[in-house]
Order: structure tokens, then sequence, then C-alpha cells
């Protein structure tokens, strides 16, 4: 059986909220603002780190040498482009990390200098004495007192109270949120504000290393490390750089016999006795080497953490965020992830003689005073699903009301000589028994069909006029969250497993697997089984995620490959894991996911267009080089460049404007729907392989279009 | 039947053939390399040379081990010339020369066979036979044997063991190379091709002319020299000569032995990673890129214009009449696919694109179908590179066979790919740029520099194949191209068995439909294509300025 997810249920995808940065791509200010950082960025110790560029650099100042030796308009023009092209460059760097910097500015506003209220010698119900110390001197382990008004000093455990907080500073969510001692929700952060309340705290946090510092490297890009990806991308694209040098460099030899073999042919710009000249060769040199995705290249990466950290995600590293990309199983804890996290009432069953309307009747009664959310529940489907008001306990004068108790697992209410309780089927069934009733087969029977179904059964029963008897049973269920079956459809179509993690029995877990539509589930899971399971997964060279927020989930998030521990869980599942949710939404991963995927296609397709790119620029250059020797190479002048200068300086200018034309793509990251690898890759490669060998042609032939009436060309 | 329809009969017959018999070529190539017992003339050898045959070798001792024989067998190459008068059967011929013994030595012991000499004026039977041929065995398998072992890295998991070298070698001998080349050898002698051990004839010609004829064991060193894809003919003429390649029938054997293994290891390779489909993919690729650069060569030798082609109606100035131009053009496109280098016609003589192909096809690095194992090798290494940037535009980290190509692999496979172009380039560059060298070419103008850049493609991609018309026979030639051919060779191999062995180590990652499927055409065109774009991109300024500039008008 089923039965449909709640329609009301919020629905699981939430669009995320830009909060701290500006959602504007690539809005001219911005370019502006970042032009100070691309310039000084043309220093030789830092264009080192970017091997391509630096080679665009050298060949730019010989340009310049060379320019200033013999002016003319196309030297100086060249010049000025490959200069441009440089500094394009540094501009798509500067940009991703201006967006960086300025979430890392609010944050610092967060880490203001405050005082700790240190306590000595602190032990539970002890007298405290207490000394005011800089928060920047507190060790690990010390114990401080915060109180309504003030800032917590330092990452750390609530070990004593229970406080709202305003965590405002670092999630950008105003709603204060809870702490307090004991359970998953005891960690709190420096900087962030304690609003009423008091909380005793042990410091978990070395000095200088508190989560603010942490996030603070990170959006600014300073803890940037490159990740394996990048760095075998980095390797390839240093490997084809070499080869393109070795193609322009020997092509000069072989440049000046053909020169001197047709002694009649007049110099040229682009050459003379002594072969190719220097600005023509660092031209073509430029052009051919993947100039386009080394420009992009570390941008793509500081947006990929910028994208995540909008989502409000802290990853502790580049390569963490790689690795969801490459996932293969996903672990979901069942409440709160999958399902809402609390079961409803969804059907009511009467046994025996009595009707629908009597049970919805009997369990509304008897949930009245229940203030659980399952109790709750009874009502609302008694009300949406029979049309019976919701009666307040307080208007039933004569009703006494029974808490439940853990002795005889049972509820309800004593009404005018009428009992009515709900439970566990075993206790109200011997409830029934006691006093003289007799309980039929037919409860059994649908108390079984409920379990198997993955529901939870409540019986009701009653004592009327001193006869006892079972009225029905309320299907108790788990409701599945709005949307989660499209999501894991996604995923299964990206090639990921899902498995649902519940301390469910295996029956009542395959049911709501089932619904989910969940590939798998671990039933019963305790925390070592979780661990078990990923060590199991990564033995089979899987790549393993999972969210979590309890202190035994720790040893899980840590063997995962990608752990997100939620930000209200304790400050061991926090460091354990290597992303931390400050929204602490479990659901969050599957957005992870697809960020990691976005970032390594986006890096993928502008290589590919990088390299498609260079086809054009040799029908452009060569027949420019060497169509006064040979005029039969003016056929591969397909584009029909107007002159041989023009054409050298059309294909260096559309190599630096295709930079700037890219730099908000290389922010964005390339568009991403989940399908399967054979698709994208398809999609991708008419987009970036087939656009990426066009493009030029036509963006080249425009330029020279332009071009052609400069002055001295 | 018209010269064409004769023609595309001969080419379709061919891949027909091929197609038959690379199934259960490869799949016998595949029960041979995973076989676990040893016969006891293996067991023999084993003993001789003291290998523990039960060992498997890590990738650096499998690397050491290729290097160890490779440097013996240079050296006894190298001693068999310079001693040959001292030695039996030399037919009176004196040492050959030291650098012409460096360049043989190293030109047959990397599977080149580039002759810097005339074979039958200047070596006698026993260095021609127990030097050359034994080389043109074992060179052979030795490229088998490497790319085995790279197949072995993404077969295995999580181990350092690649097999061992010297069972890989001797079983690629004795069970592969040598049962086909006597088989093939049998049939050449049907076909009409010499065998014997005669004193060197004189005769006196027509014309009156005296001329004298070598006879030799010429069918079974053309059999093993198609077969293991060396090249080096007994004859300065190679397969043109009518001795060695004497009618149309057996230049289809030819033809047909150098392409059939490599041609069948990609069956092998599928067999091996237990992925039919994946061996399919890759002789797909293979296929494609032949067929099209046999078509382009066909195309351009008959479809030329010019006054003389226009006149007799194709190109077939150096093309045998025995042959014809279509067959010729068939045999010139399959030899520079696979490292061969034999030729029954002289590539100088083709048309200036027709000439272009035949180069290009060197240059992609002959991996279409290639030499013998080199072919497989350099293929998967492309198939490597195209999956690292395929694999990032599906968004994982890029993973081939179940193992991921990160920082270490996509380093070893770069610099694969740089190795071959950087020798070429600078090779002629060097060749180019000093008078002294340049006084070799006896031509000048684009065809001088296309005949120059032909040499050192075709050494460094231990092809073997000349252009001609230049004097190579020189210190500076002899010395470069050895050099060439020597790191052309032995760089690569280092790379791939160090590839085998980073990828060997890794515990596969289990295929999804969130991985990039490697066997579907999708794939095959990106293979193609990636090869096509970065080869072109690499040698497009040198080809403009040889037979582009020659051939466009």
């Amino acid at each position: 059986m089923s039965t449909p997810t709640l329609q009301h249920a919020p629905a699981a995808p939430q669009p995320p909220k830009p909060r701290r940065a500006t959602g504007g791509l690539l809005d001219p200010g911005m370019l502006a603002g970042s032009l100070p950082a691309a310039v000084r960025k043309l220093d030789p110790r830092v264009m080192w780190r970017n091997p391509v560029m630096l080679i665009v650099e050298i060949g730019a100042v010989w340009t310049t040498i060379l320019a200033a030796r013999d002016l003319s308009a196309f030297s100086v023009l060249i010049a000025v482009w490959l200069w441009l092209t440089v500094v394009f460059a540094n501009l798509a760097e500067a940009v991703a990390e201006g967006r960086g910097k300025a979430q890392a500015d609010t944050l610092r506003n967060a880490k203001k200098d405050t005082t700790a209220r240190r306590l000595l010698g602190w032990k539970p119900g002890a007298d405290l004495s207490e000394e005011d110390v800089p928060a920047a001197q507190l060790q690990q382990g010390d114990i401080v007192v915060v109180e309504a008004g003030q800032i917590i000093p330092g990452d750390g455990d609530v070990i004593e109270g229970i406080a709202s907080v305003d965590e405002s500073a670092i999630t950008g969510e105003s709603a204060p949120v809870i702490r307090e001692s004991g359970g998953d929700r005891s960690a709190v952060t420096g900087g962030t504000k304690v609003l009423s309340d008091r909380i005793v705290v042990r410091i978990t946090q070395k000095p200088g290393e508190s989560f603010i510092d942490a996030m603070i490297a990170l959006v600014e890009g300073a803890a940037r490390q490159k990740t394996p990806n990048e760095i075998a991308l980095n390797i390839l694209l240093s490997a084809l750089t070499i080869i393109f040098l070795v193609a322009t460099v020997t092509m000069q030899p072989f440049a000046i016999f053909a020169k001197a073999n047709n002694p009649g042919v007049l110099d040229t710009t682009a050459l003379d006795g002594n072969g190719v000249t220097g600005i023509v060769m660092v031209s073509l040199l430029v052009c051919l080497i993947p100039t386009t995705i080394g420009a992009l290249l570390s941008a793509i990466g500081i947006a990929g953490m910028d994208r995540l950290v909008q989502r409000n995600v802290l990853a502790m590293s580049g390569r963490a965020v790689e690795a969801a990309g490459d996932v293969n199983t996903l672990l979901l804890d069942k409440t709160g992830t999958i399902t809402l996290g609390n079961r409803q009432a969804s059907a009511f069953l009467p046994v025996g003689t009595t009707t629908q309307d009597q049970l919805a009747d009997a369990a509304q009664l008897s949930s009245l005073a229940d203030e659980t959310p399952e109790g709750r529940s009874i009502v609302v489907y008694a009300k949406q699903a029979y049309g019976l008001r919701e009666r307040h306990p307080g208007e039933l004068a004569h009703a006494q009301w029974i808490p439940f108790a853990a002795q005889t697992r049972m509820s309800g209410v004593d009404l005018d000589g009428r009992q009515l309780r709900k439970g566990a089927a075993s206790a109200v069934a011997g409830w029934v028994r006691d006093h003289g009733g007799v309980v039929s087969p037919a409860l059994g029977d649908a108390v079984d069909g409920i379990s198997a179904s993955g529901g939870t059964p409540l019986v009701v029963g009653e004592v009327s006029n001193g006869q006892a008897r079972v009225l029905g049973v309320i299907h108790l269920k788990d409701v599945v969250k709005a949307g989660m079956r499209e999501r894991f459809d996604h995923m299964r179509a990206m090639g990921i497993r899902t498995i649902m993690v519940t301390g469910d029995n295996p029956m009542t877990a395959k049911a709501i697997a089932a619904e989910a539509g969940v590939d798998d589930f671990l039933a019963e899971a305790k925390p070592e089984d979780k661990m078990a399971f990923i060590k199991k997964e990564q033995e089979g060279g899987r790549l393993v995620a999972m969210t979590g927020d309890g202190t035994n989930d720790a040893p899980a998030l840590a063997q995962a490959d990608v752990g997100v521990a939620m930000n209200t869980g304790t400050s061991a599942a926090k460091e354990a894991g290597n992303m931390v949710d400050l929204d602490s939404d479990p659901t969050k991963l599957i957005e992870i996911v697809e960020i990691g995927k976005q970032l390594l296609i986006t890096r993928g397709a502008l290589t590919t267009f990088s390299i498609a790119n260079d086809i054009a620029k040799y029908f452009a250059i060569i027949p420019a080089l060497f169509v006064t020797l040979y005029p039969g190479l003016d056929a591969l002048n397909i584009m029909r460049l107007s002159s041989p200068q023009s054409a050298i300086l059309s294909a260096v200018i559309f190599n630096a404007l295709v930079i700037i034309a890219l730099i908000p793509l290389a922010l964005r990251g390339v568009q991403y729907k989940p399908s399967s690898a054979s698709k994208l890759l398809s999609r991708n490669l008419y987009l970036y392989g087939l656009g990426g060998v066009i493009a030029p042609f036509i963006g080249i032939k425009l330029i020279d279009l332009l071009i052609q009436f400069t002055p001295g060309l | 039947m018209s010269s064409t329809t004769a023609g595309i009969v001969f080419i379709v017959s061919l891949l027909v053939a091929l197609a038959l018999v690379h199934v259960p070529l490869g799949d016998y190539m595949y029960r041979v390399f995973s076989a676990r017992k040893h016969n006891r003339l293996e067991r023999g050898i084993y003993k001789v040379i003291g290998v523990d045959p039960e060992a498997e070798q890590k990738w650096s001792v499998y690397a050491k081990s290729v290097l160890a024989f490779s440097l013996i067998s240079v050296l006894v190459l190298y001693g068999f010339q310079r001693l040959q008068d001292k030695l039996f059967l030399s037919l009176g011929f004196a040492p050959v020369p030291d650098h012409v013994a460096w360049n043989t030595a190293v030109s047959f012991v990397t599977n080149t066979n580039w002759q810097a000499y005339s074979g039958e004026s200047t070596m006698g039977y026993l260095v021609q036979m127990s030097g050359l041929a034994v080389q043109n065995f074992v060179s052979a398998a030795v490229g088998m044997a490497v790319a085995i072992a790279f197949v072995r890295g993404f077969a295995r998991r999580k181990t350092e063991d690649l097999g061992n070298f010297w069972v890989d070698l001797t079983r690629a001998t004795l069970r592969i190379l040598l049962p086909i080349a006597v088989l093939g050898a049998i049939v050449l002698i049907a076909g009409g091709v010499v065998q014997n051990f005669t004193d060197p004839h004189a005769v006196t010609t027509l014309t009156g002319g005296q001329q004298t004829i070598t006879g030799g064991a010429v069918a079974s060193q053309e059999a093993i020299k198609d077969l293991g894809t060396n090249g080096g003919g007994y004859y300065n003429a190679n397969s043109a000569h009518p001795f060695e390649n004497p009618t149309a029938w057996t230049n289809w054997v030819e033809i047909f032995l150098l392409l059939v293994i490599s041609f069948s290891l990609p069956r092998t390779f599928g067999r091996l990673v237990g992925q039919k489909r994946q061996g399919y993919a890759i002789v797909a690729v293979m296929a494609v890129l032949a067929i099209v650069s046999i078509t382009a060569t066909t195309a351009a030798q008959v479809a030329h214009h010019g006054t003389v082609p226009e006149a007799v109606a194709a190109a077939s100035e150096g093309t045998e009449q025995r042959f014809g131009i279509v067959d010729s053009a068939m045999f010139a496109a399959s030899t520079t696919l696979t490292s061969t280098g034999s030729v029954n016609s002289f590539h100088d003589s083709y048309t200036s694109l027709g000439g272009a192909v035949l180069l290009l096809n060197m240059m992609l690095g002959e991996v279409a179908p290639g030499g013998v194992g080199s072919g497989l090798y350099g293929m998967l290494i492309l198939a490597v590179i195209t999956v690292f940037v395929a694999g990032l535009m599906v968004g994982r980290t890029p993973e081939f066979l179940g193992k991921k190509i990160g920082p270490r692999e996509i380093k070893l496979a770069s610099l694969y790919f740089l190795v071959t172009p950087a020798l070429v380039l600078i090779g002629s560059a060097i060749a180019m740029a000093f008078a002294k060298t340049r006084a070799s070419m006896l031509n000048s103008g684009p065809h001088g520099f296309s005949e120059v850049l032909y040499a050192f493609t075709s050494a460094s991609n231990n092809n073997g194949s000349a252009f001609a018309g230049i004097t190579v026979n020189t210190p500076f030639y002899d010395t470069a191209l050895g050099l060439c051919m020597a790191f052309g060779r032995f760089l690569p191999i280092i790379l791939v068995l160090a590839l085998a062995g980073s990828l060997a180590k890794q515990a596969p990652v289990p295929e999804s439909v969130g991985t990039l499927p490697t066997h579907r055409p999708q794939f095959i065109g990106m293979v193609v294509g990636l090869t096509l774009v970065l080869v072109a991109l690499t040698f497009f300024p040198a080809l403009a300025l040889g037979p582009l500039a020659e051939g466009i008008h």
C-alpha cells in the first residue's frame, strides 16, 4: 500500500537564498574594482603558479621590447593585446577572489574582540569563581560562561544550561536556534550571540583556529589548494603548451629555409630573411597554447567553492568538493532527511462492529491532550478525513486526561464513565482483557498488516458501561518529504545509489525505502553498522557521502569520502566531517554533489573549447605567414581575412576577448542537468567542442572586418 | 574488371579478412598471455637465461628487463656487423662502417628497420639471418610484451605485478610470431618469393651489362618483416623487388601480414580486461582512422591533377606496374599506419598530398593499427587522454576501465604524447638549421624539406620507410636518426610501463550510468577527433611548409 506524500509538506529543494554575496555575476563595477588586483598579479612570482599565462606574459614582455625597437601600428597593437590577455586572465581570478573577500569581510565583523568570562575550577554544581580574559587567549579545554546579550568567545560545546543563540553572523539565518548541553545540539560557534538564558561552554578550538577563522580563510581563497583534478588538468595544459612551443620554435629553421629558397619574395612584417618575426612568432604561440582554460582555471575553482558558500555549505578542502562529484553512494538518514521526522496518522481501521466514525471520534478524543506530533496528527487527520471539529480539552469539563506512562504504554481519557485508551497493540489488548473484554483475532490481522507496510499501529480500546472492547487501529505512518523520489531518480540517472539509514526494523525500512524510491536501505542501523557499510563500499572502489550530526556519527563522517556535518551538531561531528552545512539541512548533500559535478564539467568544457579554438586560429595565422612564399596557401585562408597583419591581430584579439566573454561562465559554472554520462557528454561536446570549433571562425572574421580599417595596418 | 574495381576488391577483401581473423587470433593471443603452463622448450630457455618464469615483476623491473634485453641486442647486432668479415657466410663483404652499424643495430632492435644501407650489397647471410631476422622476431615480441603488461595494468587490481617480461617475450616469439611467420613464409614461397642459400649469380643483362643477383632466405625474412611490422627488406628495393613480392596476391598476403597482429591485439585487450566491447571500441578507432587514411591516400594518387598523372589517369610514378596505383597506395598507407616501413612503391614519388597523408599516418603516432604492441599501447594512451578531457565533461574524476586518471597518470600519458612530436620537430629543425646538415639534401624547396621531415618522422615513430632524396648515410643522419629511433622507442615504453604500474595499484571504481561509457560510437568518435586535432595542431606549421606548400595550388 502506499499513501501519497502530504501535499502541504514543505518542498524539499529549497532555492538557495543568496545571503552574503550579491548575486550579480559580472557587473562592470566588479570588473573595474578587481582591475588593480589583476594588475598586481602581473608579478612573475605570482604568475609562476600558472605556467600557461606565464608564457603569455614572457611573450608580452618580449613583444613590447621588439615593438619599442621597431614601432609600427601592428607591433604596438599586438603588444597591447598580449598584455590585455594576461590582465584578463588575472581579472578572472581577481573577480572570483573578490566575491569571496566580500564574504570574508562580513565574517570578520563577527569576529570582534570579545572578552571571555573564564570559570576557574568548574565542576557541575560547584561554586563559581570567574575571571575576564580576552577571547584570543582562550585555550582548548577552558570553561567559559555566557549570558544573554553576550557574544560566545570561541567554538565549543555547551556543558551546562540551555540558551537561544543568534547565529546569523555565520549562517545568515535570523531566527535564533536552541543550544543545550548533552545531545546533538551542544555545539556553539565563536562570534555568535546568546539571546536568552545562560550557558557554560567548554572551548574546543585552539587559539586562532576558530570556525570563523577557517571560514574566512576558505572564502578568501587563501587556504585554497589545487585539487587532484585541477593538478592533472594543469599537467595536461602544460604538456600542450610545451608541444606548441616546440611546434612554433622549430618552425623557424623551416621558414628560413623556405624564405632562402624563394629569393625573389619581399620581406613582410611576418616573415623576413631571419624567418618569422618575433612578434608574429609570439602571437602564434599565444594563440595556440590553451590560454582560455589556463586563464580561467583558478577562477573556476574559486567560484566552485563560492557556490557552496552561497548555499551555506563550508567545504574544508577543495578535494572534498571534487570528491562530491565522484560520489557513488549517498548515505541518507531516514528521519529528517527522507521523511518529515515524525509519524502521522494516515488511516483508521475499525475492528469488529465499530464504525469508521466511532473509531475516528474515539481516536480524536483520546488524543486531544496528547501534545506529541503523533497525537496532533491524529486530531488533524480526524478533522481532515472525517470532518470532526477539533475539540479543546477545556470544553470537556468532566474529562480526566490520562497522560502517557512508560509502565502502561498508553494514554487516553476518562469521560462520563467511558474510558478510552490508545497505545501499543499489546498494551491496549491487555488492558481490554483485564476489563473482561475479548480481543478479536481481526485486531491481530490489522496490526500485522500495518506493521508489514512499514507503519506503526496504535490500538484504541474502550471500556463503556463495564464492557471492554477494542475499537480499532490507527495507522501511523512515516511521511516521505515531497519531491524526494524525483531527487533520487535524478541521483540514479547520474549513477549514484542512495542508501537510507534507519533504526527501524527491516520490514518498516523496506516499506519506506520503496515509497521514497531509494535504492537500498540499512535497517536497525547502529553507528558501527554505518561505519562497516562505508568501509565495505570503499573496499569496492566506491566513494561514499553522508551527513551526520551526533558525536556517534563522527567516526563514520571521518571515514566517508564526503562527510557533511550539520551546524547544529556536536563539535566532534563538525571536526570529523569535511564539510559543514550551516543550514543543517541533510538534503543539501544532493546539491553538494551537483556542485561538485558542475565544477568538473566546467573545467572539461572550457578545456575542450580552448583546444577546439586552435583550429580556426591556425587557419587565420598560417596562411598569413607564408602566403607570400607559397601563394597556394591562400586556399587555407578560408575566412578570407583582409590582410596577413589583420589576420594575426584578429586572432590575438579574439584570443584575449574570449577570456573576458567566458568569465561569467567560469564563475557561474556550465549548466548542469542531472542525466546520464552519455547524455551529458553529448550535450557538452556539441556545445563546447563543436561550438569551440565554429565560434572563433565567426569571431575572428568579425574582428577582422572591424580592424581592417585601422590606419597603419 | 577495371583497375579501380580491382583495387576496391583488393582493399575490401583485405578488410573483410582482417575482420574475420581478428577475433580468433585475438582470442588465441589472450590464451597465450594468460596461460599458466610453460612448454618444454620454454622451460629450457628460462633455465638457460636463469629466469624464474613464475616470478612476477613490478613496472620498474619489467622496464629494466626490456631495456637490458634491448641494450644487449644492440651490442650483439653491432658486433655482428663490425666483425662480419671474420664470421661465416659473409659473402666476402667488408665490416659495416661504425655509424651505419650503430644506426642499423638500433634500427632493428627498435622495430624501426630504417635501412641506411643496401641490404644485398652490404650484409652477408649470417648477419641478415641470425642478426637482423632474429631482431625482426624479438623486437616485435618486445612491443607485444609491453602492450600486454600495460593492459594488465588496467585488468589487475591492487597489485604491483605486471607479469614477467621474459615469459611474455618468449611466448610472443615462440607461440605467436614463429608459427604465423612459418605459415606466412610457406604461402610466400608458394607465391614465388625466393628462399635459398646459393652464392650470388653474376648474369649478363639484355642490354649487355653485368648484374649480380643475390639469393638468400628471403621468404622467411619477408614473412616476419611484415608480420612483426619491421619492414627491413632483404633487398634495398624492399617489397617492390620481384624476389620479395612477385605478384599482386603476394602483395595482398604481405599487407595482410603486416596488419593482422596489430588489428587483433585490441581483441586480446578486450579479453584481458574482461570486456570485449572495449576491445571492439579500440579496434573501431583504429579502423576508422585507417579507412580514412587509405581512402585519402588512394584518392590523392588516383585523382591528382598534373600533366603526367592526367595523361596516364593516375599518379603512377614510382609504383610497380604489377601492383598498380590502388594496391600500391594501400600498401603505402598500411606500412605507414603500422610501424612497418616496408615499401612496394616509392613514397617520394607520391603526389604531395598523398605523401602528406603518409606523413600524417606516422605523425598520428602509428596507432591505426600501429606496430605490433606499440600500436595498442599508443592507442590506449590516446584513449586515456580522451577519457581525461571527456571524463571531466561528465562531472566525475575521469576513469578508464574503472581506473582513475589522476595527476600521475595524466603526467605519464602527456609525456608519452610529447616524446615523438618533440623528436620529429627538433630533429628536423636541427637538420634544416645548418648548412652542413642541409648538404645531405638532394632536393630544395618544399619537397626537399618534406624529405627531411619524413626521415625524422619515420625514425622517431619507429616506422623505417623513407622518402629518400637525402643522403642519410652520413655520420649526422645515422647518429641523429639512431637517437630518434632509440628515444622514440624506449622513452614511450618506460612511460607506458610506469603508467601500467600506477594503474595496477588502483582498485577499480565500479561502473554506473554516471561513468563515461568508453565503448560507444560517441567515445570512438571522440578519440578519433582528439587524435586528429592534436596531431594536426602539432604538425600543421611543418606540413604547411612542406607537402601543403607543394600540393595546394
